[in-house]
């Protein structure tokens, strides 16, 4: 497939054609439509969950883990098959997502330390005054109002 | 089919790209890397200041409202036409892209058309959106005054309720933490602002796919290289959509 109407001379081969290319379009259309309905069929359960006043913090944290993977295969898609980077030559595709696996750690350390801020709020051991935000803490907790 | 040819091309070998593609794209490739991490720090930072507090306000309660329906609660009802209209849009620049590779001039252009169309429609929700937000006052406990205030970036009535404190029927809270205005107005806005440019880039696009600029050159690879950045637009909305709205 070397074809001879090259622009540019940094490209040795253009993709063929792909005639089904219209057909893959509509089906990740679909794919990613149906994945924000689930998303947002599981958003409006933790609500009402939520509203009803029995949520139990891991079934909403469980629930949030679920959207957090849908979202990632959203991106999966966009990515893959609007951006066309799965059809790119492997060197390229490895060079703009490699990079990206600093995110793993970003993440990481600082939700982690995010937290840690919490734990410090909330002790002696932190700069906050103990006693009202401990006592905000609680109110927060109550149920049915937050 | 043709990827057996392509592996025995010495990609390292000198003498051609690497990479398979023209200087161009593969800049935009990189500028869209180096931006993910712009977001990414600015979510990652939203997550931290998030995690840290004892209390942060609840979307389904900030976000309930959509137009025309008045005061009826409808948590998600708004964003979740915000997120349809950026997909769709994603889908019809991948239409003008793929026209393109046809050198389908008509195409490009009525394809390009509606991807416009979609982006001023999103900036038109955002727009009233924040409108909504800014202006729409709720009663919040302010320095032990009752007082009626909009979610802005320097206070919101989004606060821990106080129990037994009800005005007209409605439950009052304190004032909720002021970095929640500031990164949803921040990095909503920061990404708005990403929509807008994408927007002026495509009518940039279609202008010079009217005047035939991309017939002369025998090539629509500047629409590929805005359709790269239109698309990114739309991922990261997916994923401000997870952060602010959904959890």
């Amino acid at each position: 497939m070397f074809e001879s109407n090259t622009h540019s001379p940094e490209v040795t081969f253009h993709h063929a054609p792909d005639e089904n290319q219209i057909k893959k379009i509509i089906k990740t259309t679909v794919i990613l439509s149906v994945i924000t309905l689930i998303e947002l069929g599981l958003g409006l359960v933790m609500y009402f969950m939520h509203e009803g006043g029995h949520s139990s913090p891991f079934v909403v944290l469980l629930i949030k883990g679920i959207i957090v993977i849908l979202s990632l295969l959203k991106a999966f898609y966009i990515v893959g098959v609007f951006m066309h980077l799965g059809d790119e030559v492997k060197n390229l595709m490895y060079t703009i997502v490699f990079p990206l696996m600093f995110f793993i750690w970003f993440i990481a350390a600082f939700l982690l330390d995010g937290n840690s801020w919490k734990n410090m709020r909330n002790t002696r051991g932190g700069s906050m005054p103990y006693i009202e935000k401990s006592t905000e803490h609680i109110e927060a907790k109550k149920p049915g109002i937050e | 089919m043709a990827t057996t040819e392509h592996t025995e091309i010495k990609w390292w070998g000198g003498g051609r790209s690497p990479f398979n593609v023209e200087y161009g794209k593969l800049m935009m490739w990189y500028f869209l890397m180096s931006d993910a991490f712009t977001f990414g720090a600015f979510l990652i930072s939203y997550g931290t200041i998030r995690f840290s507090q004892n209390f942060w306000p609840d979307p389904n309660h900030v976000f309930n409202s959509l137009p025309f329906f008045g005061h009826a609660n409808l948590p998600l009802a708004f964003v979740s036409l915000m997120t349809f209209i950026l997909i769709i849009s994603s889908v019809t620049m991948v239409l003008a892209v793929h026209a393109g590779h046809h050198m389908d001039k008509k195409g490009v252009i009525k394809w390009m058309s509606w991807t416009i169309v979609g982006g001023f429609a999103f900036l038109g929700c955002q727009a009233w959106e924040w409108t909504h937000l800014i202006t729409g006052e709720h009663a919040a406990m302010v320095n032990g005054e009752l007082k009626f205030i909009g979610t802005t970036v320097t206070q919101n009535p989004w606060g821990p309720a106080i129990p037994g404190l009800i005005h007209d029927g409605m439950q009052v809270g304190k004032t909720g933490p002021v970095a929640f205005g500031g990164y949803f107005f921040g990095i909503t806005g920061f990404h708005g602002f990403h929509v807008f440019s994408g927007v002026v880039i495509n009518i940039i696009m279609l202008i010079m796919a009217m005047n035939n600029k991309f017939e002369e050159r025998g090539h629509y690879n500047m629409i590929e290289k805005a359709g790269l950045y239109w698309h990114f637009v739309d991922l990261v909305w997916v994923f401000v959509f997870l952060c602010f709205y959904l959890i």
